[in-house]
């Protein structure tokens, strides 16, 4: 084996305490989505908000996505939108479920 | 194994033609991650089946509790903790997620300074990392503790819907096991950084293979990973 110099992902420290912070500001913000009571579509669109940002600021910078060669950027991420392919699946199942639930059970399990 | 063309370093993706870039490395002979090291191409192989297993217990979570008939427990009050008599909602949750994201923040800048050759400061990162996930194991262990006394059973629990334990200790527990695999790993990998295994080429106990700094990298790659699945958990498990 070659003693090759990895050319590894160096980036000002500046940038890591920028994204601690953000991530420390968007959990607060997520935290105040319980704590001031938003409820139904209010409370899950704020709580899938900052659940995105959060994922991609650590994908993006911690995990250095946004500086990896695009095959293996597409090689990860391409795969894992198929789950939401899963999710729409199994919310048609669960609703299919209820409604037979609703139906023939009609006292409480 | 001998690569002689120049590392593209500067942002490869947003270049104009990343597409054809990437047909290129993917129609290309013997590997498809050129310029990735190996390790660091299965590292994140393994993080995407990991994400598949994580992703199958939220979705059954979700399965769960959209069909069933009874009430689900409000996480809010389930989890809620009482300090000098007043009910703080997911208090203790929100420490373990800042304590998460602060281990996040120092193992990403071990992994700056690894590659700067900064054994020091990289080893003390990765044991501040390390310790702050002990710290996130043992506040999940109280948790347990706590549910546990309430009655929370995986079959049955005092505030609704029983799937609420089974999903709970499942997911709670699968994610709190890769927290502690993690800081072991951190424990291993810091002491070879301390001891300067990467720039003595030191071989490995199991792989008999000297290792160099992309080793802490990786293991920066499976901590964010272990936060990532955390920021989903908080999300879908205890906010919803």
């Amino acid at each position: 084996m070659e003693k090759d110099q990895p050319h590894g992902q160096e980036h000002p420290i500046s940038i890591y305490f920028w994204i601690w912070g953000l991530l420390f500001v968007l959990s607060a913000f997520s935290y105040l989505v319980d704590i001031l009571g938003f409820e139904s579509y209010t409370r899950w669109t704020l709580i899938l908000l900052f659940m995105l940002a959060k994922a991609g600021l650590i994908v993006s910078i911690f995990m250095h996505m946004a500086w990896e060669k695009t095959a293996i950027i597409y090689a990860i991420l391409l795969p894992t939108a198929f789950i939401f392919v899963f999710v729409i699946l199994m919310a048609l199942e669960a609703e299919n479920t209820l409604l037979s639930r609703q139906i023939f059970f009609s006292s409480p399990l | 194994m001998s690569q002689t063309a120049a590392p593209k370093t500067t942002a490869s993706a947003s270049s104009p033609g990343h597409i054809e870039s990437a047909i290129k490395d993917w129609s290309s002979d013997q590997r498809a991650f050129k310029d990735v090291p190996w390790g660091k191409a299965m590292m994140w192989l393994f993080l995407l089946s990991d994400t598949f297993i994580f992703s199958i217990f939220l979705i059954s979570y979700m399965t769960v509790r959209m069909s069933t008939k009874v009430a689900w427990p409000n996480p809010s009050e389930v989890f809620a903790l009482e300090i000098g008599g007043t009910q703080f909602p997911l208090l203790l949750i929100a420490i373990m997620t800042f304590i998460l994201i602060s281990s996040s923040g120092t193992m990403a800048m071990a992994v700056k300074f690894g590659y700067s050759k900064n054994r020091k400061i990289t080893a003390i990162l990765m044991l501040v990392t390390a310790l702050f996930g002990l710290s996130f194991v043992g506040m999940q262990a109280f948790e347990w503790t706590k549910l546990i006394h309430e009655g929370v059973r995986p079959w049955a629990n005092p505030f609704g819907a029983p799937q609420f334990g089974s999903i709970f200790f499942m997911i709670t527990g699968f994610h709190g096991f890769h927290v502690s695999i993690g800081v072991i790993f951190l424990f291993i990998v810091a002491r070879k950084v301390w001891r300067g295994d990467y720039d003595t080429g030191k071989r490995g106990f199991f792989t008999s293979r000297p290792g160099n700094y992309e080793h802490v990298e990786m293991m920066g790659l499976y901590w964010h990973f272990v936060d990532l699945v955390w920021v989903f958990i908080f999300a879908f498990f205890y906010l919803w």
